[in-house]
């Protein structure tokens, strides 16, 4: 029974139970007679989508921050790169220098602008959650909200000229959805794809996905990356060794904006779409529910995490329309399922890491 | 007189200093009233409206800040405890005041339940409770639309054309038109004056047997004052509506504000002066605030003769039985901090460490304050509803908390104090300027789309900072930690010393 119970603590009960459920429904779905091959393509492609995105929430978890709700900082620095990308017809500048590799150029571009924006916004965030040590979580929550609407404002009134950006009849302002095929759209899910028994495995994008995954990974073994554990996981320690903890933590929020940043035009070049306004605004709880499910706690989270737990996580959603579907003819119940499972997540480690203290 | 003038300089200083907040939002109001250019009527009458709908749920906020729980994003599971009761109480063909009645009491039950989970939710979360109430309420929100889209008429059985759209799942659009709508604020003064009046009779008869068995005398004479003020309420109440002028000021289903002013401002002034004198007589000091009360009542009065104040007046519609519900909340919020529970919430709110070395069971009175605030919540919305007339079936809860929090944080709350009057100021101006952004938006950019965008930013953004500034006065680094604490359990000690005497 000891044994037992400690493989349930090592695996952590929301993974055992959305694991359990996700298997329930793939194979109720296989049953079914529902098309398993193609939501498992599908289930890749969302993973390498928001694979990004999720290993964001890794570097304020690990500087002792918590998740990072306020990862819509760096995705409005990502889409603000992103438009200039298009903006500035930045693919077809490059394709006349290097022909084919037009859509490469722009995507380096986006991510680059994306980087130096969000490593600005970074440092100034970082700053602040210095300032109010302790409820992170609450402010970052609301500040990641306050910045969508501040930019949707910004977004209504920015003037771009490109006419993709704009909208079809008025002068000025981002459209709803600007189209990414112009630019890089697809790009990394369509490079290197191939399909195997079935499944489209999207290549390009897992390997970008696992690429930041090993920078990220060889950054937190390096000095200032064990350092910044170092601060999460004991600051007091930390301090009396000579770290400065403040540094080490806007360092943290600065890398989970870049992240952000990059993750969201990973998002949009996968998406086929870039959504400026309200879009983002759950976006927040999605990574911070996908790391958790993972098996992270606020106070510890790991590469591998980020892995499952994307996975899981899109995997869910992807299957549930279809199975839900087909046994209660013409229903979508996978958004309440999945805002009862994603917050119901949030809420358990909530609980978690609260119910020890005092 | 040179210190004297410093000394005002300063304590103006300190005012706009303590009321930052408020004066920056009146400025932008202004700012938005001016751009926006409209009739100050219609405004005015807006917000009257709003202010009528709003304020009880903003009310329901102030008890579980006062046990140290904060800004209680939780009270979304209030308001779908009122939802859910609405539905069934509509389904079930009742209508006007017995339906409302029956929503009430179908909802309390429900609210205190989920008031109960949350509470058991918040004690398990301590220091985090508004991220863990946020987080519940986009949680509650999903279960509550699995309940309507999906266990409705597909596992509890149901059969009503009027409200399913496909055999299961309700309606988008909950119309209330013909059964509930107005129900609370249809009920006019006078009958409102009877109910009133009867309660006070009914309360003083209590007391008065209470004291009889108890066989002490105290507040003897308060209490039959209260009875006779309360049978003259009764005797108005149905006298009024013999009289054809008062019937007609005052029987109707809403209040027009030019009569409220006439006869509220003399009722003022007479009060004002009966004080004075009474102050005078006991050669009390202090009567400025009566002085003061006494111009307002004479403003008041003579601006129904004042053309423009009296189109404005003329505009302001109240429903009498709605306002005095917003009263009676804020005196339930009084009474409430003065009983001996409130004074343990207090000592709670203050540090939960003396509060259970004082023998106080900091856990049960956290979920008694949550449980309150809850139920607060759930009639709070049923004011709400009522008003509004049809609501969104699935998501009007989902905003709930938002609005409410910001509503009270734009009126000078903090974190750790919130009260009635920052309530109220809080619900005038946030919902002005929900009112007037848009139109100065639509002025100044041409597209009203953009208002929309505001109204959220100006909500999230008043949170974030509000709460910012709190944690980093509460993290503020070792050295204030040290100053405050003291101060706090000094405060907190003197706290039970003082319920003995309760």
């Amino acid at each position: 029974m000891e044994k037992f119970k400690k493989i349930i603590d090592a695996i952590g009960i929301p993974r055992l139970i959305v694991s359990c459920f996700f298997l329930a429904i793939v194979i109720t779905a296989y049953v079914n007679g529902i098309d398993v091959k193609s939501y498992f393509s599908s289930t890749l492609k969302y993973w390498g989508m928001w694979g990004v995105l999720v290993l964001a929430m890794v570097p304020t978890i690990k500087c002792g921050i918590g998740p990072n709700f306020g990862v819509s900082l760096g995705i409005v620095c990502g889409l603000l790169g992103t438009l200039l990308s298009i903006e500035f017809e930045v693919m077809q500048r490059v394709d006349a220098i290097l022909p084919g590799f037009g859509a490469w150029g722009a995507f380096a571009f986006a991510v680059i602008v994306s980087i130096v924006c969000a490593w600005f916004v970074g440092i100034g965030y970082g700053k602040v959650l210095n300032l109010v040590k302790g409820s992170e979580m609450t402010v970052t929550t609301y500040i990641g909200y306050s910045i969508i609407y501040l930019m949707c404002i910004l977004w209504f009134r920015a003037p771009f000229s490109s006419g993709e950006i704009i909208w079809p009849l008025g002068g000025v302002g981002v459209r709803n959805s600007v189209a990414m095929e112009g630019s890089f759209g697809y790009l990394l899910t369509e490079a290197l794809g191939f399909e195997i028994a079935g499944i489209y495995i999207p290549t390009g994008i897992i390997l970008f996905v696992l690429a930041c995954c090993l920078v990220v990974h060889f950054y937190f073994k390096s000095k200032t990356g064990l350092a910044i554990a170092a601060v999460g996981s004991n600051p007091t320690f930390a301090r009396a060794s000579g770290i400065d903890v403040d540094k080490m933590r806007v360092k943290g929020v600065a890398m989970s904006t870049i992240l952000g940043a990059i993750g969201i035009v990973v998002y949009t070049q996968a998406f086929g779409y870039l959504q400026a306004y309200t879009a983002p605004l759950s976006m927040g709880f999605i990574c911070v529910a996908s790391i958790l499910i993972g098996g992270a706690t606020t106070g510890k989270a790991s590469i591998i995490h980020v892995i499952i737990g994307t996975f899981l996580y899109q995997g869910l959603i992807i299957f549930t329309p279809p199975v839900s579907n087909h046994l209660l003819a013409g229903t979508d119940i996978s958004d309440t399922m999945r805002q009862i499972i994603q917050n119901g997540v949030i809420l358990y480690a909530l609980v978690k890491t609260k119910g020890g203290t005092e | 007189m040179n210190t004297k003038k410093t000394n005002a300089l300063d304590n103006l200083k300190r005012i706009i200093f303590e009321n930052k907040v408020i004066f920056m939002f009146v400025i932008l109001c202004l700012a938005c009233i001016i751009i926006a250019d409209t009739s100050v009527a219609y405004i005015v009458g807006e917000v009257f409206t709003r202010f009528g709908r709003n304020t009880c749920l903003v009310l329901a906020l102030i008890i579980p800040c006062f046990a140290g729980l904060g800004m209680n994003f939780g009270i979304v599971v209030g308001a779908i405890a009122a939802q859910v009761s609405v539905f069934w109480i509509v389904h079930w063909g009742f209508t006007g005041i017995t339906g409302m009645l029956l929503c009430v009491l179908m909802s309390t039950p429900i609210a205190i339940f989920f008031g109960w989970l949350l509470g058991l939710l918040y004690n398990k979360t301590k220091g985090a409770e508004m991220i863990a109430g946020l987080v519940l309420g986009f949680f509650a929100d999903g279960v509550y639309r699995l309940y309507t889209l999906y266990i409705i008429g597909g596992v509890i059985p149901f059969d009503d054309p009027n409200l399913l759209d496909r055999g299961f799942g309700l309606r988008n659009a909950f119309d209330l038109t013909g059964n509930l709508k107005y129900s609370i604020d249809d009920i006019s003064f006078l009958t409102v004056c009877i109910i009133l009046g009867a309660i006070m009779i009914v309360m003083g008869l209590v007391n008065m047997l209470h004291n009889k068995k108890v066989g002490t005398q105290t507040n003897g004479k308060k209490n039959l004052t209260n009875m006779v003020m309360g049978a003259v309420l009764v005797a108005f109440g149905f006298a009024g509506r013999m009289i054809p002028m008062v019937n007609l000021l005052f029987g109707g289903t809403r209040l027009i504000f030019t009569d409220v002013a006439l006869f509220g401002g003399i009722a003022l002034v007479v009060f004002a002066v009966v004080k004075i004198i009474v102050k005078r007589k006991k050669g009390e000091t202090g009567i400025g605030s009566m002085i003061a009360l006494a111009i307002g009542g004479i403003a008041l009065t003579a601006g129904t003769g004042i053309g423009p104040v009296r189109d404005i007046y003329q505009s302001i519609k109240i429903s009498a039985c709605t306002y005095g519900i917003i009263v009676l909340f804020c005196m339930f919020n009084n009474w409430m901090t003065n009983t001996r529970l409130g004074q343990n919430m207090r000592t709670v709110g203050q540090s939960r460490a003396v509060a259970t070395s004082a023998g106080i069971n900091v856990d049960k009175t956290r979920i008694i304050a949550t449980c309150i605030s809850t139920v607060l919540a759930a009639w709070g919305q049923l004011v709400f509803l009522q008003n509004l007339g049809t609501f969104n079936t699935v998501q009007q809860q989902t905003n709930v908390g938002l609005y409410a929090i910001a509503a009270i944080l734009v009126g000078g709350a903090t974190v750790q104090k919130a009260s009635n009057k920052h309530a109220v100021i809080g619900v005038i101006l946030f919902h002005t300027l929900f009112v007037v952004a848009p139109l100065a938006a639509t002025k100044i950019v041409g597209d009203s789309a953009i208002s929309e965008y505001i109204r959220m930013f100006i909500s999230y953004g008043v949170i974030a900072v509000s709460l910012a500034m709190h944690a980093w006065k509460t993290a503020g680094g070792p050295k204030d930690k040290g100053k405050v604490e003291p101060d706090a359990k000094h405060k907190a000690v003197a706290m039970p010393a003082g319920n003995a005497k309760v």
